[in-house]
């Protein structure tokens, strides 16, 4: 392989170009709860119908917000000539779109703005922490990542992960809606049986995706590691999350574990995805050391 | 397994039975367990027991991953360790505990599969079963009214959507109509749920019939493929040597590729090359290893894992005679491949053994320690301490070629012993201290980590592994359906069951419902 010259100039226009993204989705996510605290207000229709409005416009900046947020990965990759997810700088702002993106496109199919606070919010999180904690300089691939293989096992495990927290999102929620608390705003969410529902079908969206990712990783560690599965601590920590989504599909399918019992579950599964995420890929020894830090 | 609880699906009427207290015979207790055993709960409590389980195995160092780390572990904390051993911590995923867990939750699981797949087998040549007295109580329910209401619409809709169908008619026109759709969801299940029975076989019985074994190659050198060529060697427990084919491979060439375009990756590797001539049965070949790109022989695939510099040596007796010759090699200490090797002369007059540093581009530290500036042999220089006395060889201990135990050997040059290291570049001659001879620094050349494995199943394992995926998608992606349509003397009713969370049905039972309406 011959080294391909990094563009440093255009790796600083794709981070500044993420930084305005984050400066634009703070804005939509202030714009998002200032509706949401409007709708649980409104006594009158009128009200509610301005306070919707003003969700429409919290939406459309989410949506720039992601459109330059596209550009910024974009430009990563062009940057770097490959693929803009090889560190974990890059994985962070990669799946913080994808989250973004699917979001966005699922509203189109299905009627969840009701979550949009929630999904903005870690968005800005994750953007947030990427740009403090995690950055690096462009740099190459090394030659245990320069594989066909990169782009479709990461690719579909940040997708996953995307499906993975918009479910668990919604099981926050249905766990909010179902306390004891008796804010205004839980009338604007709707009924558990919905949140559940929906929480559900993300979940086995996410599932499925998961255990390509799975595969598809067995696959290329048989090619790159001389085993397909050795249990390293990356693939432990997948394992255990497969292991949590499938119990949860049987708990939910078979059990007739509903509600709140299957939210609670869909919460540990969707930190244990976080767990291996941040402190396995941080402080965890293995042969996933990715990180770039 | 999955089929909804409270479905009239299920067959399994146990899931829903409490759990009898068992009396003493031998045979109702056996009973009893299977029953327990096979239930879903159990089930369900087992899977989440295994994803806990898996957790201490990413915590504490593995000795199949991580062999060091469990070294290091015991010398850092010798009583603790020996406390985590004795809990197989240390093996977490051969340990009886977690073998038990999986192969309990796999025993469940075929006593849950096996019926069902008798039931779904019945199922796919059955009619569609006739519909419940009250349609109005199932999930989604419609009623039509109009004289003109006729069923023959729903036929047609139903067909049309792929439903398999019975009708009853009395005279010319249909009074009920009994429909269901998508075996498939089932038939994913059990192919799931099987296939991955079949992943745990092939996997248990490939990694018994396996082997995997290391050898370090340096340029020129050959490797013949047989149990006593390898550096280090881990078979399966039914592994037979006869399934080492006969094959060479010589290394003739190990190149790497850095990056000296980008700054920012200075002298970063972007490649590992290794050009090797392999000969099966007479028939001599070329071939590249590089990281991600094993090669295939015959019963065995050969991978790249790692690097180094193997400086070429000889050492002579003053006299002239040669008391060692050949390449050696070095250990990799840091990024610039800074180098250590150990060097032993047992045949020379008076035993003696060498500690070589090798740096592939020399600079200096600001204390004036040696050090290497760059991980290519630019400037290479190799400096060496001396050691004589006894090297241990003979009392057969002392074995490891990478290691020189200093115990019971003088240091006479290098060090505090009050002679300078020697220092060589290519090609240098110089005599050793103490009239031992001469050492010359003939050649640098480099070293290739080869990993060799055969598992004679890992095909089963990715055929079984897309097989048991193929399954999941049918499982969860497809619909079961069972929806029944009845006259009635002002119109006709619908009602419709799912066997899982079905948006689709209210829809369904609607479209119905209009078809019905328009029909003339």
């Amino acid at each position: 392989m011959n080294p391909a010259l990094i563009n440093q100039e255009l790796a600083t226009t794709s981070r500044i170009l993420v930084l305005i993204a984050l400066t634009v989705y703070v804005i939509s996510f202030l714009v998002l709860t200032v509706s949401l605290a409007n709708r649980a207000k409104a006594t009158k229709k009128e009200q509610t119908a301005s306070a919707i409005r003003v969700e429409n416009f919290g939406l459309i900046l989410a949506g720039l917000a992601t459109l330059i947020h596209g550009a910024g990965v974009l430009t990563r990759g062009i940057a770097a000539n490959r693929v803009p997810w090889a560190n974990m700088y890059e994985f962070s702002i990669s799946g913080a779109f994808v989250v973004s993106a699917i979001y966005l496109i699922a509203l189109f199919f299905k009627d969840i703005r009701f979550i949009a606070t929630f999904v903005i919010g870690f968005v800005v999180l994750v953007i947030g922490s990427a740009n403090t904690l995690f950055y690096v300089q462009v740099e190459s691939l090394m030659p245990a990542l320069q594989d066909y293989w990169l782009v479709i096992h990461v690719s579909v495990a940040i997708l996953g992960t995307a499906f993975f927290t918009i479910a668990a999102a919604l099981a926050a929620l249905l766990l909010i809606k179902s306390g004891k608390s008796k804010s205004k705003v839980l009338k604007v969410f709707p009924d558990v049986e919905k949140l559940e529902k929906l929480s559900y079908q993300f979940n086995v969206i996410g599932f499925i995706l998961w255990t390509f990712t799975l595969i598809a990783g067995a696959i290329w560690a048989d090619k790159a590691w001389h085993r397909f599965w050795g249990w390293d601590t990356k693939e432990v920590w997948t394992f255990i999350i497969w292991t949590i989504y499938a119990a949860y599909l049987h708990a939910t399918t078979t059990r007739g574990w509903e509600g709140k019992k299957a939210a609670w579950l869909t919460l540990i599964g969707f930190s244990a995805v976080i767990f291996n995420f941040t402190i396995v890929n941080l402080f965890f020894k293995g042969l996933h050391v990715y990180s770039g830090l | 397994m999955v089929s909804r609880q409270q479905s009239k699906y299920v067959v399994r009427k146990e899931y829903n039975e409490p759990i009898e207290a068992p009396d003493l015979s031998a045979k109702s207790w056996l009973r009893w367990i299977w029953k327990q055993l096979t239930s879903m709960k159990i089930a369900l409590f087992l899977l989440l027991l295994l994803a806990i389980a898996a957790v201490p195995g990413s915590i504490y160092p593995q000795r199949s991953a991580d062999p060091n780390g469990v070294a290091l572990y015991f010398k850092n904390n010798p009583d603790f360790a020996k406390v985590l051993d004795s809990l197989q911590l240390f093996d977490v995923y051969a340990s009886s505990w977690f073998s038990a867990i999986y192969l309990l939750l796999f025993i469940s699981l075929i006593g849950c599969l096996l019926p069902r797949i008798g039931v779904h087998y019945k199922a796919l040549r059955e009619k569609p079963p006739a519909p419940p007295t009250n349609l109005a109580r199932l999930p989604q329910y419609k009623k039509v009214t109009g004289e003109k209401v006729k069923l023959e619409a729903a036929f047609e809709y139903l067909t049309k959507n792929k439903y398999k169908v019975i009708a009853e008619s009395k005279g010319k026109a249909l009074v009920e109509l009994r429909a269901e759709k998508g075996y498939l969801r089932e038939t994913g299940n059990l192919i799931f749920h099987i296939s991955l029975v079949g992943v745990l076989i092939s996997v248990a019985l490939g990694g018994a019939l396996s082997f995997n074994g290391q050898r370090v190659l340096v340029e020129g050198e050959t490797f013949v493929n047989n149990r006593a060529a390898y550096d280090s060697y881990q078979p399966g427990l039914l592994f037979s040597e006869a399934s080492l084919q006969p094959f060479s491979m010589r290394l003739d060439q190990f190149s790497i590729t850095y990056d000296y375009l980008n700054p920012a990756n200075y002298a970063k590797p972007l490649d590992f090359r290794a050009n090797v001539s392999t000969t099966v049965s007479d028939q001599q070949s070329q071939a590249l290893i590089r990281v991600n790109e094993p090669i295939a022989l015959p019963n065995a695939k050969v991978y790249l894992t790692g690097n180094g510099f193997a400086p070429e040596i000889i050492v002579r007796d003053p006299d002239g005679t040669i008391s060692f010759s050949g390449p050696v090699v070095f250990l990799p200490q840091d990024a610039n491949m800074t180098s250590l090797g150990v060097i032993k002369v047992p045949d020379a007059k008076k035993q003696f053994g060498m500690m070589a540093f090798f740096y592939p581009t020399v600079g200096k530290l600001s204390t004036g320690a040696l050090t290497s500036t760059h991980p290519n042999p630019f400037d290479p220089v190799m400096t060496l301490n001396v050691y004589v006395g006894d090297l241990g060889i003979d009392k057969g201990i002392n074995n490891n070629v990478y290691e020189l135990d200093t115990h019971l050997l003088k240091q006479i040059a290098g060090g505090k012993s009050g002679t300078k290291a020697l220092k060589l570049q290519p090609g240098d001659v110089v005599e050793l201290p103490q009239n031992l001879g001469t050492v010359e620094f003939k050649s640098v050349k480099r070293f290739a980590s080869l990993d060799i494995t055969y598992n004679p199943l890992d095909i089963w394992v990715l055929i079984s592994v897309i097989i048991t995926f193929f399954g999941l998608l049918l499982m969860l992606l497809i619909p079961r359906r069972r929806i029944w349509v009845r006259k009635l003397a002002d119109g006709a009713e619908v009602g419709a069951l799912a066997k899982s969370r079905d948006e689709s049905l209210e829809r369904i039972v609607k479209e119905i419902s209009q078809a019905m309406k328009k029909s003339k």
